[in-house]
């Protein structure tokens, strides 16, 4: 009975000793900034980043290849099947890019002509307020961002977001074809970027990661016709500010109070 | 008092194996879905919750169901109810286990799941819905059990047992409310957008729930002996009634807010579940069952002399749980998704596994509270001698 109760008593003792060694080390380190995080020197900073669409300087092609550019920077895989499809940016046409908003006396090209549509990194993001575990957060420029190593993989934030931006790895994406070589080894097309694992959620994340070295979004930068403007609306003289100056725009769905931060110039 | 749920007759262990037949069965097809993720099961990109939320819907439900017992016996001291709300009490925690089960199954990373506590998210909902989902099985599972021992001791409850009974009342009623705003708060989603949901909720689990108590306990009376008493079972009866014209009442106003206001977001739900929408009609049988099977349980429920009359009676309530579980477990949670946020339609049909995966968890649900029920009675059973 002794033994037992002196061994219980040492299990406290070491579980205690754990319990406060870990925050005084914390408290010991703080002021200690780690190097490793601090971002480029060049990075592209703001503190609203927002994104105009100029609709009507679109071609097949360009959103092609816009299209393209970000499926290679993510190392997004390709599904057969449409149900277990990952997208970040892809066509829609206008009915339902701008659901409610059809009138049947559109002008020819915007009936025809799709859109392209993505994260609309939401001023009030609905996917943020309902994510359980902070896996999906917003940054202080307004960029929506994914930890997918938090991701408990409950979709609640496929249900949340308004407009059906969130993919969800219905399976192990290194395993999929596209993003195999010929020897069926996972080569993703950019190794810089990581993959994911199954079960968890991903959307487009404006990327943060080449902002972060200095480099525009992988889209607008396929965009070489100024297709996809970029940049800080919280300063004046941005490209993107000018253009939503000078342009009318129309964002999706405005009425639900999420403030998106894509802007289409009709 | 556990030991009692290691004695019984071959039925008894008979009956359990038959659940562990279908619980293995259910664990092998999840194993599957584990090692090669959901998609094995029929969810997808629009239709992202399938039957597994579903069932988290409709049994929370059945679980907070128990309150309709509790409730009549512990607030106003209806004594009839004395024999049955154990039996209240024990679903709740069977329906509230299953519940959580359903969840797990339905994460893609359920290794995760500690997240939720890791990282307390007062603003998401989810997270108040496992606080309030665990505090009221805990409650549930405490005074339960304690009030048993107590009746098996023949002693009154202990003093401390109270509160704790008063509190599980509201409790009840805060898992369906907090289950509702899972959907009800979703900008965009114009089905789930109601504020009428959680009332929606909780009328059809006042229905179901009881309902699915007192098929159990006419099955008990057949294969025990256990016998609550004529006016009990008439009670209850009239509770389940009353419920269940509210759940359709419910159920005609939203028809009335999205076909008079005529707006198309709050009708396009509305059409694909009654009429089909671009060519998709997956849900239109069920929904018609679901509606048809309801009105024929009340035509049968609210005439007295039908009601009254055990054999329509239970008609009648296996038409309701049906009714219910058509609405609830099949309808409510995959028509929110349809027509998806940009207005094309995804339809959802489980996979093989993902049933297999159900009936193993509903198995696995109803082997506990076989268990808890045996306990109960047999407990009632040496007390009564």
């Amino acid at each position: 009975m002794d033994s037992t109760r002196r061994s219980f008593l040492k299990i406290l003792g070491v579980t205690a000793a754990g319990l406060t060694v870990r925050p005084s080390v914390e408290a010991l380190a703080m002021g200690v900034k780690p190097k490793g995080a601090a971002p480029f020197d060049n990075a592209l900073t703001a503190k609203r980043w927002a994104m105009a669409v100029d609709v009507g300087k679109f071609t097949g092609e360009t959103r092609k290849a816009a299209i393209e550019a970000c499926n290679k920077a993510h190392n997004i895989p390709h599904y057969e099947n449409h149900l277990h499809e990952i997208k970040w940016i892809w066509e829609e046409g206008y009915k339902h890019t701008f659901p409610g908003q059809e009138n049947e006396h559109l002008p020819a090209e915007i009936a025809r002509e799709p859109f392209l549509v993505l994260c609309n990194q939401c001023v009030n993001p609905p996917c943020v307020r309902v994510c359980p575990t902070q896996a999906t957060f917003q940054r202080p420029d307004g960029i929506v961002m994914m930890d997918y190593h938090r991701c408990i993989g409950c979709r609640f934030c496929m249900a949340g977001c308004p407009y059906g931006s969130r993919s969800f790895n219905w399976f192990d994406p290194r395993q999929q074809a596209s993003l195999k070589d010929a020897e069926g080894n996972f080569s993703p097309p950019n190794p810089e970027f990581p993959s994911r694992t199954k079960g968890v959620v991903e959307k487009c994340n404006f990327c943060a990661e080449r902002l972060a070295k200095g480099q525009m979004p992988a889209c607008v930068e396929a965009c070489k016709n100024n297709e996809l403007i970029f940049g800080d609306l919280d300063d004046h003289e941005s490209e993107v500010s000018k253009a939503l100056r000078k342009h009318f725009t129309i964002r999706r769905k405005p009425e639900l109070g999420t403030q998106p931060q894509i802007y289409y110039i009709i | 008092m556990l030991e009692k749920a290691l004695k019984g007759s071959e039925r008894y262990w008979g009956w359990l194996a038959v659940l562990s037949f279908f619980i293995a069965i259910g664990f092998g097809a999840y194993l599957y879905q584990y090692f090669q993720g959901l998609g094995v099961t029929g969810m997808s990109r629009d239709v992202s919750w399938g039957i597994y939320i579903s069932q988290l819907t409709y049994l929370v439900g059945v679980a907070a169901s128990g309150v309709m017992l509790v409730l009549p016996y512990y607030l106003h001291n209806y004594k009839e109810f004395g024999k049955i709300t154990i039996l209240g009490e024990f679903m709740a925690v069977a329906a509230v286990f299953t519940c959580m089960m359903f969840v797990l199954v339905d994460l893609g990373q359920p290794s995760r799941l500690l997240n939720l506590f890791l990282y307390p998210t007062p603003n998401s909902i989810l997270f108040w819905d496992a606080i309030v989902l665990n505090v009221y099985m805990l409650l549930n599972i405490v005074v339960g059990w304690t009030v048993l021992q107590s009746e098996r001791k023949s002693m009154p409850p202990p003093k401390w047992v109270k509160p704790l009974i008063y509190l599980s009342i509201p409790w009840a009623f805060s898992i369906h409310t907090v289950t509702a705003f899972l959907y009800s708060g979703l900008a965009g989603r114009h089905f789930w957008l109601t504020a009428i949901m959680a009332p929606r909720f909780l009328a059809s689990a006042f229905c179901a729930g009881p309902a699915i108590l007192l098929l159990i306990v006419f099955i008990l009376r057949r294969l025990t002996g256990f016998d609550p008493g004529q006016k009990a079972i008439r009670a209850l009866a009239k509770i389940i009634t009353y419920a269940m014209i509210t759940n359709l009442f419910f159920l005609s106003l939203e028809l009335f807010t999205a076909f008079y206001s005529n707006i198309p977001g709050h009708k396009h739900t509305f059409i694909y579940l009654f009429a089909g929408l671009e060519g998709h009609y997956a849900l239109v049988p069920v929904m018609w069952a679901s509606v048809l099977l309801g009105i024929f349980s009340l035509i049968l429920l609210i005439p007295p002399r039908f009601r009254n009359n055990e054999k329509i009676l239970i008609i009648a309530l296996m038409a309701l749980v049906l009714s219910t579980w058509l609405e609830k477990g099949m309808g409510l949670v995959v028509a929110g998704f349809i027509p998806n946020m940009l207005d094309h339609v995804t339809e959802y049909y489980p996979s093989v596994y993902e049933l297999a995966i159900t009936v193993g968890i509903y198995s696995l649900g109803i082997f506990i509270l076989t268990v808890l029920f045996k306990i109960a009675l047999e407990v009632k059973k040496e007390a009564a001698s």
